[in-house]
């Protein structure tokens, strides 16, 4: 399964441009699913159907990372940027820039009115070793991931854009996995989270399922002064969500899914995160409401170039998915 | 130029009923038929000379920020809270005008002799600012308005050689395009303009109009930041007046769709019409909500460059507004289904 995580992490894909990865997955899954179709938004969804006497089941992990976009090329060839999502330019300073046809530029920063100063956006700039405006290879509008390739870290990985392939990975993984489903199972890989769960709204519509769970990073508080205490921690097996900054998950959804995971012997630990929110509150909001819950990989510096995951959570994470698909669902 | 009409409309969100009459005045007679909706959006109609079912719907939304009158104090001053984005350093001493009667009222403001060296260096916050209609008491004051009655900036459409000025160009001039539009129909599909309410709030009438006419395509009108004043380094300016429409990559609301994008540069480039990008990142329109109705609609954003939007004035250059007329005609006129058939 590492091979699957490390091609989907280094891939380009930042908000609204995601079609590198969905091409990616397509190629995953090319055999894994009755049927494959990409729509409006760019959400890639594919169905694996049960034998009828199931529910219809949508599980959502999203294909795009926080990028940046090109605003500006001044005279001497450096660019400006602005964000897409959240980003925070404490992480980024000095590290690298990948665009879309492979450029890579290095994010410099102008001199700061204080050393220590955290520097705004307005103060960085990109440097693709253009001379000039007219020989520089990126234009206005050009979209940028943050570029680090995936190296492993004890038992950890560590890449950009873990938020949330490793997501992807597991549906991916849960596909070749599942040996048989009584449910309609569609498995969206999802655009444009990162910038406001756009694409998990517009599948969600569409599909109109009776369950929903979405599958993405919770942060992690294990690490030294942690930026939110918080009990999950790495290696402790895939977080089951309570609440987070923007879903209540539905409670008899939560418990089902902790009675398949004690049932089934897999650790997990549950997750209660103050801010953010993922895919699964645009199910649970779209048309009349969907039960939804949200199951987590606990990740360490989450919005970074090297955003951490442990291995064996992510294992454990694709067992209790498969597991929670193998058998009926009481609603 | 129905630009003019529109700009001295008074028209704040919530409270477009002026502007929606102009507005239905100027394109009954272009189109098979249209309907004003729960939140008081217009919602037209033209059959297309093709493609029959393919339905492509233009927006611009009616409203423009203002002023919402909570009540009057002792001393006859009125209080108000905002209608929108509006900047509290353009409000001291500006004229506004207010409520069904158009009563005029001027922001208080103390002369410049009286503040201390420190206040002149402080932005004045909304909520300490009053509106004086030359009462002096409370119950006086209560005789000229009704509570919750709308407020607007005060100010007259002139034309300045090859600009024009006025207030509301955000988002009226997306509106004066859209009519021009309308007129110059019909297009090889199923034609709805769409004139829209609440922007300002929150994008509330176009995520309602977006979700009744569910359309396969949208394009969005807009008035849009236009920052091409002197700078003290190389830095971008969102738009430039004089440079043409602005067509929007991604901004706060919404990341365009790239194949509509696509349609709009070839078909400059193929007219010889002049056209710029507007700075990635900055603002967000109604494309924000419409692209996101039902199972999702590919939408782009196509803006006039509107100096000093959200302020009491505004002023952008007639060949943007006519450049912008005839980039969207154009376009229209090649829009057929397979451009947005199959996503790149």
């Amino acid at each position: 399964m590492k091979e699957t995580i490390r091609k989907l992490v280094e891939t380009f894909g930042p908000s609204g441009y995601e079609h590198q990865v969905s091409a990616l997955i397509k190629q995953e899954i090319a055999d894994l699913a009755d049927e494959v179709r990409t729509d409006t938004l760019g959400n890639l969804i594919a169905l694996k159907k049960g034998d009828g006497t199931g529910k219809k089941i949508m599980l959502s992990a999203h294909m795009d990372e926080i990028g940046v976009i090109v605003s500006y090329v001044d005279e001497k060839g450096f660019l400006r940027i602005n964000p897409i999502g959240g980003v925070r330019t404490l992480y980024e300073v000095m590290g690298r820039v990948l665009f879309e046809d492979g450029t890579v530029g290095v994010i410099g920063v102008e001199k700061l009115d204080k050393p220590d100063q955290i520097p705004p956006m307005d103060k960085l700039y990109v440097d693709v070793g253009a001379t000039s405006r007219q020989d520089c290879p990126v234009k206005l509008g050009d979209v940028g991931c943050f570029w680090q390739p995936m190296v492993e870290v004890g038992d950890y990985l560590t890449a950009k854009a873990m938020d949330d392939r490793i997501g992807c990975a597991v549906l991916v993984q849960a596909m070749r996995d599942l040996e048989s489903t009584p449910h309609d199972v569609y498995f969206v890989f999802s655009t444009q989270e990162e910038v406001g769960l756009r694409g998990a709204m517009t599948s969600a519509y569409g599909i109109k399922p009776d369950l929903g769970v979405a599958v993405d990073v919770t942060l992690s508080g294990d690490t030294p002064e942690p930026v939110v205490k918080m009990a999950t921690a790495l290696g402790k097996g895939p977080a089951i969500k309570v609440k987070d900054g923007g879903m209540l998950a539905t409670p008899w959804v939560k418990d089902w899914m902790v009675k398949t995971a004690e049932a089934n012997d897999i650790p997990y630990q549950l997750e209660v995160l103050v801010g953010g929110t993922t895919d699964a509150r645009a199910i649970q909001t779209t048309q009349a409401g969907i039960p939804t819950g949200c199951l987590s990989i606990p990740c360490r510096y989450v919005h970074s170039p090297s955003e951490t995951v442990g291995y064996q959570d992510v294992l454990n994470g694709v067992r209790l998915m498969v597991a929670m698909l193998s058998g009926p669902v009481e609603m | 130029m129905i630009l003019e009409a529109l700009s001295n409309a008074f028209g704040p969100s919530g409270c477009e009923d002026q502007v929606c009459q102009i507005v239905i005045d100027a394109i009954k007679d272009h189109v098979d038929e249209y309907r004003i909706d729960h939140l008081g959006n217009v919602i037209a109609f033209r059959k297309g000379t093709a493609n029959p079912g393919f339905k492509v719907m233009v927006a611009a939304h009616m409203d423009e920020v203002g002023f919402m009158i909570t009540h009057a104090d002792e001393s006859g001053m009125l209080h108000f809270v905002k209608v929108g984005g509006i900047d509290d350093r353009t409000l001291p001493a500006k004229v506004v005008r207010i409520g069904a009667k158009r009563m005029p009222g001027v922001l208080v403001s103390k002369p410049v002799h009286l503040t201390l060296r420190n206040e002149r260096n402080k932005v004045i916050p909304s909520d300490q600012l009053v509106i004086d209609v030359g009462a002096t008491s409370r119950a006086e004051a209560e005789k000229l308005f009704t509570k919750g009655e709308y407020a607007v900036f005060d100010t007259a459409f002139e034309e300045w050689g090859e600009l024009v000025k006025g207030k509301a160009f955000d988002d009226r001039v997306g509106c004066a395009v859209l009519v021009e539009l309308v007129a110059r129909g019909p297009y090889p599909f199923d034609f709805y303009p769409v004139f829209t309410t609440m922007e300002e709030v929150g994008l509330r009438g176009a995520r309602v109009a977006g979700y009744s006419v569910m359309p396969d395509a949208a394009f969005v009108l807009e008035g849009t930041i236009c920052d091409d004043g002197p700078k003290d380094k190389d830095l971008s300016p969102t738009t430039e007046v004089g440079k043409g429409p602005a067509i929007s990559v991604m901004d706060r609301s919404v990341i365009a769709d790239r194949r509509l994008v696509r349609l709009a540069l070839e078909t400059a480039e193929a007219e010889g019409i002049p056209y710029q990008f507007k700075q990635p990142g900055k603002g967000g329109t109604d494309a924000g909500a419409i692209h996101l109705a039902q199972t999702g609609v590919p939408t782009v954003p196509i803006s006039v460059p509107s100096r000093y939007i959200h302020s009491p004035v505004s002023v952008l250059g007639k060949s943007d507004f006519d450049n912008t007329v005839r980039l969207m005609v154009s376009t229209l006129q090649r829009l057929t289904p397979d451009v947005v058939a199959e996503r790149d």
